[in-house]
Order: C-alpha cells, then structure tokens, then sequence
C-alpha cells in the first residue's frame, strides 16, 4: 500500500516508517512565530536553557498588533527585538514586512516537501506550495526551540477534487467558503487535506494560499496543493533551503475522497457566527452592513486588491460603510500601488492601512461596535472577534465585499464586473 | 491518577473565542487574571460555580478556532482538572495534552451526564465513572502519557534534556 503526503513527510522528518495513526517525534525545517514569540521566549525560559537549540531554524514576523497600538503591544515587540538579537535569530521580520504567512511564503522559508511548523492556527498556508505545514501552541514551540523537535500525530488524508468552470464572479474564497459550509467546520478535524482538480491546477499561488489558508475551518491539520511548474517557478527563485517535492503515492489509502463540482457555484458568504455557516449571496442580498474589509492573509494579495480595484474604479463606497484595505505584505501593497490599484481603491474611498492583522482578530486598526454588521474577506466570523460581541461578521471574497460596499448591502459582485 | 469534581456542560462548537477573548491574547496576565477570563463570552457565571476539580463536558469540536494555548490554561488556573467531549478541535487538543490536562473524547459519557453531577475519571483504567454509569475510553499513547505524567510538555522536555 503506498502512502500519502502526510506520511511521506512526517516519515522523512522522523526518520521513521510512519503511517496514519502514528505518533512520532519529528524535525521541522523551519518554525514560524510572531507576536506571540515573547510568549513563547516565556516558556523557552521556564525550560531552563540559556539559548535555542536552533536559530538558523527559527522564522519570527511580526504583524498581530502593528505598530503597535498601546504602550503594552510596543513592549511586547521590544522583547521580541531584544530576545531575536540575544539569540542570534537571524530571520527576523520586523513590523515592515506584513503578515507572517504571506512573509513566509514570499520570503521561501515555504518549500515543497518541507516541514513547517508555526505558532499560528493558519499555519496550513504554506501547503500552497507543497508543504506539510500546520498550527501549534505556544508551549509546543518553546519545546522545539529547546530541542529541535515535537511529537506529532500522522493524520489520516482526505482528498479533495475540485473540477468543473469556475462561473465569472465566483473565485478560490468561495470555493472553499463552500466546501467549509458542506463538510461543517470540524469535517476534517486532525486531517491532512490534500486539494486536487482541474480547478486548482487552475487557480494561481495566491488562490491556492486561500484554500490552504482555510483549512484551518474545517479542522485540518495541514492543507497541501500538489506541486506543478506553477510551485517550482515561484519557489525557486526564494527558496531558503534544499528541497524534494513530495507527492502522495497513486495507490495511497485516503480516509474521504470527496468531489466538489465548481460549475453553477454561486459566490459564497458564510453567515455569523461560525465559519461553516455558508449560504450563497442570493440567501443574504440586500443585508446592510457598516464595515467592509479586503485584505488578511486569506485574501490580501494582488490579485485580490486587483478584483477590488477593477469593481471599484470610478465608482464610491457607500455612505454608510467604512471599507478597509490592508495588503497581506509590503511586497503585495507595493506591487499593488505600482499598479494603480491602491490609488483606485482610496479614490473610491476606501481607507488604506499598513500591512498586517489589524482588525481581522479584534486587536485594533477599525474594530466593529456593538450592533455592527462587518462583511470581511478574513477567514474567521467568530463572535467578538473583530472587537464587539455584539457585533457580527460575514465572510465573502474580495469581489463581493467590494461590489457590496458600493451598494451598502451584501450583493452579488457579478453586477459590477 | 484519579480526578473527581463536578460537572459543567457545554454544547458543540464551543470557541477559542469565547473560552479565552482575543482581546486579552496579547497581554501578560497572570493565572489568576486569566482564569477569570475563562469562558467570559459564553457564561459569565463561570468564574463563581467553578471549584477546583471540576470537569468540563462538551459537545463536538470543542476548542475550535485559534491555537492561542490561553483557552486551554485559563480552565485549567480556573481549576478545571479535565475535559471530556464529544470530539476537540485538532490544536486545542494537542494545547490540553502539552498543558498536561486530561482532553477524553467519550460521546456517550458526554450525552449521560447533566449540570452538577459528581463525576470520577481514572485514567489509568481509562474510566469516567458518572451517576448514569461508567464508560470507558482508550488509554492514552505512550508519548502522551509520558507528557501528562510529567504535568505538561515543558517538564517533560526538561527531564528529557536532563535539565532540573
């Protein structure tokens, strides 16, 4: 019987014969954490040694709170500033950069066939490119940056095929906003999901980082793209490291193969408050909200502000909505101003911000009050999450939040393209 | 090891969210300060009916949501000794193991037991005993074992790299 992805991986990485079910100590190529390295600098001491096993390893970004916000945020990364120098961490990306995923992919510490481990549930981007990449705890990092190494489970595979045309209007977000909303939210708990398909042989990079990305909201342990000549040519020109594409073997035991038929698909909004609770726009139109956002590390890169900009060029935002813009990088924001389509979106009147998190986990930058409806283009709709509890969020793509905020209702953006 | 308490129920889904609110993810607060956050935006009266010991029951997927290990802790300095559902979200699971609570999928026990009712686990035997019987669950792998006998992940790495 062959293996998959999942196994391939976590068998090189523990120099073990490893199948699903089995739990072994692996060794990832690179660790990713941000804001919450000081957090994590914390535990790292409560283990009593006086320096990380592996800096060369050790990939710290920050962009949770950036710039910081209060007096508590700034010494929180002044901490962070002064363990990274102590350590020697030499891959250190300070508040200039944008939001760690798409740093870490852009700067190629993401390889085909590597293992990646990260402080951050969405962690699983990095599948985009042929990863095994998932999310951990705090105290789990500590414990790699002491000893190089972390028990992990070998998760079972689900794989899924997504096939058919992709009808205009509809694009990467609400593929996965739909297939989130039909195997609910833990439907691939502790699971790799390996997604396949004609569609995503399609889709570009920063298509395939939002369905990997998403993962995360159906349970899964990691999320991987196959990778084609598409992954190579983008990686090899960064990469940080040696690296092997690894691919599932064709007779590989996979737990679900499920087939998802994009042909018809209507955009696709998941509703408050969890993310699987998915209806297409029809069943939402006309719903008035206060708050746009395009941006995230789901979906703040160029062709995403591209779409935006193309919907709102020469058009307002509504009256009664702030729509916010945030690239996922500095490398996207800069690429998207060259092209104009930052100046696009602030001639409709969007208001543009710094590359980061910002409001997308309810820590600043343009948090939602109480009775506020937001329509984000973000990967969580959690109650309170993007400041009041009283508030709620939708989740669509970037072209129906900003077809939706010219009009101030929920709308279909096939109108405006 | 053996842990007794009471039960608080919870139903399916419960989030990251509102066990720990991101709002306070980012700030340094001490055990006391977190466990009076703990499932602040779900049931404020939490803080006043939990004792020391008790056991949380709930639905599926609990935890879901960010790997913010807060959500896991603040139960645990709130003095919850485990927690049994029906199922847990992947991270949060792994953040129960690596803190050193006890996280027990076991559905049935899940539906038997309500609000209040004393309960006993006995993890060696792989038992919760409730007032509507006892049921049973897989002992843990060894590794996981080791990790909880140690009290968490960051003890056991420092027995493992021999330091004291």
């Amino acid at each position: 019987m062959g293996k998959t992805f999942a196994e391939k991986v976590l068998s090189l990485k523990s120099g073990t014969d490893a199948k699903a079910g089995d739990i072994v100590m692996a060794r990832p190529d690179f660790v990713m954490s941000h804001d919450n390295s000081a957090a994590i600098a914390r535990h790292f001491k409560k283990i009593g040694l006086e320096k990380v096993a592996i800096p060369e390893r050790i990939v710290i970004i920050l962009d949770h709170v950036v710039p910081p916000s209060t007096v508590e945020y700034a010494e929180n990364h002044k901490f962070i500033r002064e363990f990274v120098r102590s350590q020697g961490i030499k891959n250190f990306f300070d508040i200039n950069h944008g939001i760690c995923h798409q740093v870490f992919i852009e700067e190629g510490f993401a390889l085909p066939g590597s293992l990646v481990l990260g402080s951050d549930s969405h962690t699983t981007s990095y599948g985009a490119v042929g990863a095994f990449s998932a999310g951990i705890g705090r105290t789990e990092m500590a414990s790699i940056w002491a000893t190089g190494e972390l028990w992990m489970r070998v998760p079972r595979t689900i794989k899924i095929i997504i096939k058919g045309e992709l009808p205009p209007g509809v694009y990467a977000k609400d593929v996965i906003l739909h297939i989130i909303g039909t195997i609910g939210a833990d439907g691939a708990t502790y699971r790799a999901v390996e997604f396949t398909g004609p569609v995503v042989e399609k889709f570009s990079i920063a298509s395939r980082i939002t369905l990997a990305n998403m993962a995360a909201e159906m349970g899964a342990k990691a999320g991987y793209v196959p990778p084609d000549s598409k992954t190579l040519e983008y990686v090899k020109e960064r990469a940080k490291d040696n690296f092997k594409p690894v691919y599932s073997d064709p007779d590989a035991e996979y737990e679900k193969v499920l087939e998802f038929d994009v042909t018809g698909l209507e955009p696709q909004v998941a509703a408050p408050h969890t993310v699987d609770n998915v209806k297409p726009v029809s069943q939402v139109e006309g719903l008035e909200f206060h708050q746009g956002l395009i941006g995230t590390c789901t979906n703040g890169r160029v062709e995403d502000l591209e779409v935006a900009a193309r919907i709102l060029k020469g058009r307002k935002v509504h009256p009664n909505v702030r729509l916010l813009v945030f690239a996922a990088s500095w490398k996207q924001y800069i690429e998207a101003l060259k092209k104009g389509y930052i100046q696009t979106l602030a001639e409709a009147g969007a208001v543009i911000m710094n590359p980061g998190c910002g409001p997308c986990l309810g820590a600043h930058e343009g948090v939602i009050a109480s009775g506020e409806r937001a329509l984000s283009t973000s990967n969580r709709n959690f109650k309170g999450r993007m400041g009041s509890k009283e508030g709620e969020i939708y989740l669509a793509s970037p072209a129906t939040v900003a077809a939706s905020s010219i009009v101030g209702k929920i709308t279909n953006p096939r109108n405006f393209l | 090891m053996k842990l007794k308490g009471k039960v608080i129920k919870y139903g399916d889904d419960i989030n990251t969210d509102v066990i720990f609110p991101g709002r306070y993810t980012y700030k340094n607060l001490s055990p006391e300060e977190m466990a009076s956050h703990a499932m602040e935006d779900l049931d404020p009266e939490f803080k006043n009916k939990v004792q020391p010991g008790d056991i949380i029951f709930a639905g599926k997927n609990f935890g879901m949501g960010s790997s913010r290990e807060q959500a896991v802790l603040a139960l645990k300095y709130a003095g919850i000794s485990a927690i049994v559902a029906k199922s847990f979200a992947r991270i949060y699971y792994r953040n129960c193991i690596n803190a050193g609570l006890p996280a027990i999928e076991l559905p049935e026990a899940v539906e038997a037991v309500k609000e209040g009712d004393q309960v006993e686990i006995d993890l060696e035997r792989g038992e919760v005993k409730t007032p509507a019987g006892v049921f049973s669950f897989p002992p843990f792998p060894e590794k996981v074992r080791e990790i909880l006998q140690a009290g968490g992940l960051i003890p056991y790495t420092r027995k493992k790299l021999g330091l004291p």
